[in-house]
Order: structure tokens, then C-alpha cells, then sequence
């Protein structure tokens, strides 16, 4: 302990702050900063989602038939659920530790909007949970047989749906943290809302193994990330009020 | 603007019975509020309505005489609050922990300034510990540095005295009777007796509905 703690009385005196104006650029970059800090120095929670991607495709042509046709006609749906249950599967602890240590309230506190922080704790999310799995994708496509054509198409469509998944699961993973077991109802309540991204993001794979146009495919997908990075931010902010208030 | 925060006929019901009614509330500068009551009575529910962060209660709230909801940026950039939760990521140095908290405030990153915020309550050589590895009382420190580290007028404290050793609770109230006299409020709850003095007021919670001892 040292000598000078205290010693509070040279201060000047405490001033008062209008409305607040800049800064929200300046805490976006600490949140997305501190939390992918916080994740890397937890790695086996960014790791989880991917040993269980790679696993669910491993065992696949073990437990069906090593036969390329089969594979190859069920790799997308295949490749695309087991990212979407990787995904989902990481989503509890979007903000359960900020809700245990008292963080969250310290951020529904800040004059920032909150709709713009939680985007950075969301897009924290992706880089290291749909990004990776995008990225990795390809590779576990080499064991279902997937055309080598298509391996391009797997990770751009991953990376787009996996964010729209990231931005959807958070109004889920927001809704439920206050409850100590919500992990089986945040299943239920983002599920139905995975299903567009998931159809169209394994029609896109499908598509490329045909041979048809993926550009189609990957528009919608942009577009469903373009509406789920507008509305998304604002319903997670609303529901992380309601889950505070509880 | 001045440092006013008001409550009207605030009233707050849980579980069916009323925490408290018809609270009438004027928390001007240069004053410190003391919360008290028996467990379960309130206070933390309190704190956290007049903080802006439960809707669930009846009654008016104003800050600096306008209504809170159109006054709550404002008051928000005035406000520092902390909670029974210390809100310090344990995996995380006090360093980093403080840098987070310097940019949610809005205020320019300054290394020099959170070192010292952190000598200022105790911590000098701490700086670059993960939280987790200190003690929970050095935790609560790192949360407390946020006092000196962002100027803010009004201090919402709950309980801020826990896990803190005899030096560091004499320390943070002369810290709160200091913030007091230098025109910013400070309201607190807490089991501590804080010294008499004319900035301290108190607020009792728990006659309203609750049985005897309970």
C-alpha cells in the first residue's frame, strides 16, 4: 500500500458536462479491442465451436457411406447446419460473463447508444467464431467430396450468413441473459430466424456444385446481412434493456 | 445547469408488496445521501431507478429540473455509477480494465492518468496483473480507481465499501466527503457508519409493508 492513496483534496473542483458529442468511435474501437483481448485469452471458448464444426464433418462420412456421389450431394446442407449449430452453440456466452461481472450495466450506462457497442461485441463474435469457420470450411469440404469449384463459394457465403447469424443469435443471446439456463430457449427462439440464411446460404453452395449462378444466392444473403446489420443492433439493444430491468 | 436530481412520489412494488411509496426525493450539489435499511429493503432497487436503470417503478424523475427521459443523455455524461458487481473483467489487467472505462467515458486516452489512478487507490505495481489473480478487495479498487479516473459530479454507489481493508474505507470517505465538498453528490448505501458531518444525509428504507426483522 502506498503513502498517497486519497490524497483527493488538490483537485479541482468537479465540473459538469453538457450533452454528450464525439467518443463513440473511440469506445466502438475499446469494446471490439477489450473483447477480442478478453476472448484470445480464453481460446478454448473460441476454439469450442470449431473442434465441434470439425468433428460433426468428420464423423459424417464414417457414419453414412465414404461414397463421393452421396457426399458430395449432401456437403452443403451438411456443411452449412453443422457451421450454423457451431455458431449457435457459441452464442450463450455473447453476454452472460458482462452480465456476471457488472460490465453490461457499466455499458447501459455510458451516453454512447448502445445499439452501436453491442455491434462491436457482436462483431467480435464473428471475427472469431464465423470468420474462422468460413475460413475452415473448405478444407472439411475436401472430406465430403465437394468439388474443388465450390470451395470458394462455401467460404464467401459462410462469411456473409455467418455474420447475419452472429447479428440474429445476439436479440436471442440478449433476450435470454438474464435467465440462468437459457441456453435451450435461445435455440428456440433464433432457430426459425437462421432458417432463410441457412436456405439460401447452402442453395448458393448447392448452386456452384451445379455449375448454375451463386451471384443470385449471395445477394440475398447480402441482403438479409444488410437488414440484420440495420435492425439487428437496435433489437439487441432494446432486449438487453428489458433483460437488465427483470 | 446545476446538480439537481429529483424524485416525485416514487414508488416501487416487488414480489406484492411495496419496497417503498410515496419516496419523495431532493439531492442537490454538495451532498451526500446515505441509503439505508435492513437487508432486502430496497436500496439497490432504489440506486438503480434513480440511475436510470429500472423502468419499473411508479412516480416522476427529474434531473437537473427536466423529466429524466428527455434529460437522460445528460444525465448519463454526469453520472458514475457502481454497482454490487464490481464490473472489473478479470482476465483483464486493471490497466486495460481502466483503459475500457476511459474510453466508455469519452475522454481522451491517457496512459499517465489511469497509472495514477491506480497509485491513487492502492494498486501501484498491480498495473499489469490479470484482476482474477488479485485479492477481492484490490478488485474492488480497480472499480474504485473509476472515481478518480473520470470526473463525473454524481457518484451512485452501492455497497462500495466491501472487501475494503480499515485504510481504504477510511481513505474512500474522505474521498466522498471530499467529492461532496467540492460542489459534487454522492449517494451511497452501505453497512459502513460513515462519519458524521453536515454534508450527510440519510434516506431509511423498510417501513413500507415489510413485516418486523424481515
Amino acid at each position: 500500500m502506498t503513502g498517497t492513496e486519497g490524497s483527493v483534496s488538490k483537485e479541482v473542483p468537479v465540473v459538469f458536462h453538457g450533452e454528450p458529442g464525439g467518443g463513440l468511435a473511440v469506445a466502438f474501437w475499446a469494446t471490439l479491442k477489450r473483447d477480442l483481448v478478453l476472448l484470445l485469452r480464453r481460446r478454448s471458448e473460441v476454439m469450442n465451436p470449431l473442434v465441434f464444426f470439425a468433428i460433426v464433418i468428420t464423423l459424417f462420412p464414417i457414419g453414412i457411406s465414404p461414397d463421393p456421389q452421396l457426399l458430395t450431394a449432401i456437403a452443403p446442407g451438411l456443411l452449412w447446419v453443422a457451421a450454423l449449430l457451431a455458431a449457435l452453440l457459441s452464442l450463450d456466452s455473447l453476454f452472460r460473463a458482462d452480465y456476471d461481472d457488472g460490465s453490461l450495466e457499466q455499458l447501459l450506462l455510458t451516453p454512447q447508444p448502445l445499439a452501436v457497442l453491442a455491434l462491436a461485441k457482436v462483431a467480435v463474435h464473428w471475427l472469431l467464431t464465423g470468420l474462422p469457420l468460413a475460413l475452415m470450411a473448405p478444407l472439411l469440404g475436401v472430406m465430403l467430396a465437394l468439388p474443388a469449384g465450390s470451395y470458394g463459394v462455401l467460404a464467401v457465403s459462410l462469411a456473409l450468413g455467418s455474420a447475419s447469424l452472429s447479428l440474429i443469435g445476439a436479440i436471442g443471446a440478449a433476450l435470454t441473459v438474464g435467465l440462468s439456463r437459457g441456453g435451450v430457449l435461445l435455440s428456440l427462439l433464433v432457430l426459425p430466424l437462421y432458417i432463410p440464411v441457412l436456405i439460401f446460404g447452402a442453395g448458393a453452395v448447392q448452386a456452384a456444385i451445379f455449375g448454375d449462378g451463386v451471384m443470385a444466392h449471395l445477394a440475398i444473403l447480402g441482403a438479409l446481412l444488410a437488414l440484420a446489420l440495420i435492425l439487428a443492433p437496435l433489437a439487441i439493444a432494446a432486449s438487453l434493456r428489458i433483460s437488465i430491468n427483470g | 445547469m446545476s446538480l439537481r436530481l429529483q424524485a416525485h412520489s416514487l414508488a416501487c412494488e416487488r414480489d406484492d408488496r411495496w419496497l417503498f411509496r410515496g419516496l419523495d426525493l431532493d439531492i442537490r450539489a454538495g451532498e451526500i445521501v446515505r441509503v439505508e435499511g435492513p437487508n432486502g429493503s430496497g436500496k439497490t432497487t432504489l440506486l438503480k431507478i434513480l440511475s436510470g436503470q429500472l423502468a419499473d417503478y411508479e412516480g416522476e424523475l427529474f434531473w437537473d429540473e427536466r423529466p429524466m427521459r428527455e434529460a437522460r443523455d445528460d444525465f448519463l455524461s454526469n453520472l458514475l455509477y457502481m454497482g454490487h458487481a464490481p464490473g472489473v473483467k478479470a482476465a483483464l489487467t486493471p490497466l486495460e480494465n481502466l483503459t475500457w472505462y476511459q474510453a466508455m467515458a469519452g475522454q481522451p486516452q491517457d496512459e499517465a492518468s489511469r497509472y495514477a489512478a491506480l497509485d491513487d487507490v492502492g494498486l501501484a505495481g498491480f498495473e499489469d496483473l490479470p484482476a482474477g489473480q488479485l485479492s477481492a478487495g484490490q478488485q474492488r479498487r480497480v472499480a474504485l480507481a473509476r472515481l478518480v479516473l473520470t470526473p463525473r459530479p454524481l457518484w451512485v454507489l452501492d455497497e462500495p465499501f466491501t472487501a475494503i481493508d480499515r485504510d481504504g474505507v477510511a481513505a474512500l470517505e474522505r474521498r466522498l466527503f471530499d467529492h461532496a465538498r467540492r460542489g459534487g453528490c454522492v449517494l451511497v448505501t452501505t453497512h459502513h457508519e460513515l462519519t458524521p458531518c453536515a454534508e450527510l444525509r440519510r434516506i431509511h428504507l423498510g417501513g413500507g409493508g415489510l413485516d418486523d426483522g424481515n
